[in-house]
């Protein structure tokens, strides 16, 4: 069967969906969350890139790349908070996190 | 003389101006100085002033200020100047001042001296607006005066707790007074369309017939007015009904309970009805009323009076018994000899209170005459005053309270009306236990074996002239106001005297009648006082143990009488709990739990509440967020697929 | 055709299963691997669309520098290897529901969904015309510096203050580690340097002022 658009759009929903579980089903550490949303970032590039294709229009891929910038930009910036985090508390267990107690 | 009149009136006002706001910077002696000085130029003004209303034909009315004109109120401040209001301000202006100078002596002692003299001229100031008013409306302005400066001098040592509950009791009682007052003067607007006393009496007659609607009845108009006006002249001059202010107000000072609850704020009522005597003549059935009730509070006080102990109290129970004469006298349209009983009373009574004074202040503040006696050679003075106070309450002849009270019940039999009979009756039954209960004071207080301790006798001294001077003046009066004022107030030339400031009708005219009475009828009140006399005598004087017998005997009537007719428990159980209750529930059910519970406090609880449910999804846990987002995506996503 | 189908189909399944082995592989450094293993793929995904500048830059970025990121991290923080812990199984009921629903749902609008007629004539910024002649890095190249540059230029700020921020949070002065400092050595005076010292025959030189 031809691969269309819609094969592309099913396989970047999956994605997607995956990294959300993994971002509330994971009992283990922070870092998981982190590479999870990485996932769901790159299932929405695939969508961007799939659109782009289909529709003759380049500015979802430049979008994409734009995309790409930011979502290192934030890993970088996530992984530092992180990492003094880990110094301050010695842990990024998850459960352990919760000082935003209300 | 307009402008004398206004002095008479502002004097007063200014000196208690001055001495109420300026009494700290300028110093007890200087405020008792103005005080007593505005008091006795006013006194000598009033004489002038008296003098001039004699003089002149009709009422004359000095225009002060214009006051309200709204719709179809016009009052104005103006002074009415005829005999009737002359002859009060006669009878203010010169007991005023002589409870004035009597203050300085008696409350020498007192911290609050610039105070207490302020309150007393602002009273007079009132009880002045009062008597010279020329409509219902400053009428009323003065009546509502006289009650507050009432208050504030019977709680005067407010930190009494006694004294702040009878100022507060004599303030609601006669605040339930002047609310019929006030029906009273909304009903004579009603039917008359003005508040200003000309107007009002020269449509009096006219407006006999006319029916109103009262809650639902068709009443007579003139009637309801006229019944509703003194149901506030009762509360003022605690008559029986809205009385039980009148003995707990001696908590205040005693110059206090002489001027204002002997001689003037008292008399109110009885001036009131007076003045607007063209209104209730047209008016027999509230005539009537006022006569029975008048009749009736004379006994009533009387016989309380006899049993009570304290020597203010029995005197006060005097009052109220005399205010009782006068309105039965105004019942059986005897104004004339109410108002000359209004005058010679002032005198006697005032001068009973003050020497009242003259002997507490002796017995450095005792007042139980139980525990009092033998003191007539130690305070020989005050003994003679007593005497003559006692004596022309007691009316005896040449005294003046004999010429007053002997024609109201003259008076009284010739009207030869049912109410005249009934109040004739009562009041020679209280002629004799005026004179018993007078006596039983001077017996109990200055004779017999002493009760004293050794202590209080050894201190006991007459008082000092400053104290003693205003006692003889009010004495002088005491003696020879009724002999030399009786032609005119009530006799031959009664009519030229009044003149119009009196309306009564020729059908109603009991005092004509009573020029023709003869015989034992015109010796009856004097029997009857003299009759007293001798009965107080032999129970406290010759067989002292008599009284005791009687009390032990007859139980029930003498606690019955000692206890004030039960009438303050009565009112405590019907008015007094309720309204407590009432205010109780209002306040923690109503206000607290209810108001307060879906207002301020409900909503405040509410808000907690709901944040503190709301918190509980602040786990911290930051997939918990990130849970909930996803949820409200899927919530989203769902909601914008389902239509299709 | 054939080809492109499998080669598709190969892709997809392995970039679904490294996704699924990411969340929950029991080592961390392995999760990281599987990630990288999905970005692999998904560049693989990238080339069969015909955007293979973006799948370039996805393996240069993406697996060069962020995964690696990545790796540092875990290893730095010598993270242990963690049991599920309990609460895994609380949350599966309503996590699944609610994962399953979303799933259905994108999958249930990209099979109804069909492109609206106008929308050719709606592009951002068409294919350029000259076909297959231009390449994708040519044809991005042109975009991007001309109509999309203050764009570009506002992620290099993103990304110059994002390297700013992760010195700033991870820099730590380390107490008592002695570092020549050249100015404060040249800014030395001889008052602080040298102390003449008067000593008493026999005697040693006592406590200098300022030791």
């Amino acid at each position: 069967m031809a691969i269309g658009l819609a094969h592309y759009l099913a396989v970047a929903a999956i994605l997607f969906t995956t990294g959300v579980f993994g971002i509330f089903l994971n009992r283990k550490n922070v870092i998981i969350i982190m590479m999870s949303i990485e996932l769901m970032l790159l299932a929405v590039n695939i969508n961007f890139v799939a659109f782009s294709v289909v529709l003759h229009d380049l500015a979802g891929q430049i979008f994409a790349m734009f995309v790409l910038t930011v979502a290192a930009a934030e890993s970088a910036i996530g992984l530092a908070i992180l990492v003094v985090y880990f110094r301050n508390r010695g842990t990024i267990e998850v459960e352990d996190i919760h000082m935003m107690r209300g | 003389m307009a402008i004398a009149a206004a002095l008479v009136v502002f004097l007063p006002l200014l000196a208690a101006a001055i001495a109420g706001f300026f009494g700290r910077t300028i110093g007890d002696r200087f405020s008792q100085v103005v005080t007593c000085g505005a008091l006795l130029a006013a006194m000598a003004l009033g004489i002038l002033v008296f003098r001039g209303i004699l003089a002149q034909s009709g009422p004359q009315v000095v225009p002060i200020a214009n006051w309200i004109t709204a719709g179809g109120v016009d009052v104005d401040w103006s002074l009415r100047l005829d005999t009737l209001s002359g002859v009060m301000i006669l009878v203010v202006t010169t007991v005023s001042a002589m409870v004035h100078i009597y203050s300085i002596g008696y409350m020498a002692h007192d911290p609050g001296i610039p105070r207490f003299m302020s309150y007393l001229s602002l009273f007079t100031f009132f009880m002045l607006m009062l008597v010279t008013a020329n409509n219902f409306v400053q009428l009323f302005f003065g009546w509502e005066g006289v009650g507050l400066c009432s208050y504030l001098l019977i709680g005067f040592w407010y930190d009494r707790p006694s004294a702040d509950a009878a100022a507060i009791k004599a303030f609601i009682v006669n605040r339930v007074g002047d609310f019929g007052f006030a029906l009273g003067i909304f009903a004579v607007f009603v039917i008359f369309g003005s508040l200003d006393f000309d107007t009002v009496f020269g449509k009096a007659p006219a407006a006999v017939n006319t029916v109103m609607n009262f809650l639902g009845w068709q009443v007579p108009a003139l009637t309801l007015a006229c019944i509703l006006l003194f149901v506030g002249a009762m509360g003022k001059s605690a008559q029986i009904g809205l009385h039980t202010w009148l003995p707990d107000a001696m908590e205040g000072p005693t110059p206090v309970s002489a001027l204002i609850h002997a001689a003037t704020m008292v008399t109110a009522g009885v001036y009131m009805v007076a003045r607007l005597s063209p209104m209730f003549e047209y008016a027999p059935s509230a005539l009537a009323f006022v006569g029975v009730i008048g009749g009736t509070t004379a006994v009533f006080a009387a016989s309380v009076g006899m049993a009570q102990n304290d020597i203010k109290r029995v005197i006060a129970y005097s009052t109220c018994s005399q205010l009782g004469y006068m309105f039965f006298a105004a019942g059986v349209s005897a104004y004339a000899a109410a108002m000359f009983h209004l005058f010679t009373h002032a005198f006697f009574k005032a001068l009973l209170f003050l020497a009242a004074g003259s002997v507490i202040h002796a017995m450095s503040g005792e007042q139980d005459m139980r525990r009092m006696g033998g003191l007539w050679r130690k305070i020989p003075i005050t003994y003679a005053i007593m005497w003559i106070g006692s004596l022309s309450l007691a009316g005896i002849p040449f005294f003046s309270g004999f010429y007053s009270k002997d024609s109201i019940l003259n008076a009284a039999w010739a009207s030869g009306t049912a109410v005249g009979r009934y109040s004739y009756t009562l009041g020679v039954f209280t002629a004799f236990l005026t004179a018993f209960y007078s006596w039983r004071l001077l017996i109990m207080t200055f004779h017999g074996k002493t009760h004293a301790d050794e202590e209080t006798l050894h201190h006991v001294h007459e008082s000092p002239w400053v104290m003693l001077a205003p006692l003889f003046v009010l004495a002088a009066g005491a003696i020879v106001a009724g002999y030399l004022a009786e032609e005119y107030f009530v006799g031959a030339g009664r009519g030229e005297f009044w003149q119009h400031a009196i309306l009564v009708l020729p059908a109603h005219d009991s005092l004509a009648k009573a020029e023709s009475l003869t015989g034992v009828i015109l010796f009856l009140p004097l029997i009857a006082g003299v009759l007293g006399i001798a009965t107080a005598y032999l129970c406290y004087s010759i067989e002292p143990d008599i009284p005791a017998r009687l009390a032990m005997q007859y139980r029930a009537l003498y606690l019955f009488l000692l206890n004030k007719w039960y009438f303050d428990e009565l009112y405590d159980r019907l008015f007094v709990r309720t309204a407590f209750t009432l205010g109780d529930g209002l306040w923690k059910t109503g206000d607290g739990t209810i108001i307060d519970g879906f207002g301020p406090d409900g909503i405040a609880a509410a808000t907690r509440e709901l944040a503190r449910e709301a918190s509980r999804l602040q786990t911290g846990y930051v997939y918990h967020y990130a849970f909930a987002m996803l949820i409200g995506v899927v919530a989203l996503v769902t909601w914008y697929l389902l239509p299709r | 055709m054939i080809l492109q189908a499998i080669m598709f189909y190969l892709f997809a399944a392995i970039a679904v299963a490294s996704g699924v082995m990411v969340v929950s592989a029991k080592n961390p450094v392995h999760s990281v691997l599987f990630l990288i293993l999905a970005f692999f793929n998904a560049a693989g995904l990238f080339v069969l669309l015909g955007a293979e500048f973006l799948a370039m830059i996805l393996v240069i970025v993406y697996v060069g520098a962020v995964a690696v990121l990545f790796l540092f991290v875990v290893m730095m923080l010598n993270v242990d290897f963690a049991e599920l812990r309990g609460g895994f199984m609380r949350y599966l009921p309503i996590g699944a529901l609610i994962g399953f629903i979303l799933l259905a749902e994108l999958l249930l609008v990209f099979g109804t969904w069909v492109i609206a007629p106008g929308v050719a004539g709606l592009a951002a910024a068409p294919l350029p015309a000259g076909g297959a002649t231009v390449t994708n890095t040519r044809a991005l190249g042109d975009l991007l510096y001309t109509r999309y540059l203050f764009a570009f230029q506002a992620a290099g700020l993103v990304l110059f203050v994002a390297m700013i921020g992760a010195i700033v949070l991870t820099l730590r002065q380390r107490v008592g580690v002695r570092r020549q400092s050249i100015p404060a050595q040249l800014a030395r005076s001889r008052g602080e340097a040298v102390a003449v010292v008067k000593v008493a025959l026999g005697a040693g030189a006592a406590d200098a002022p300022g030791d």
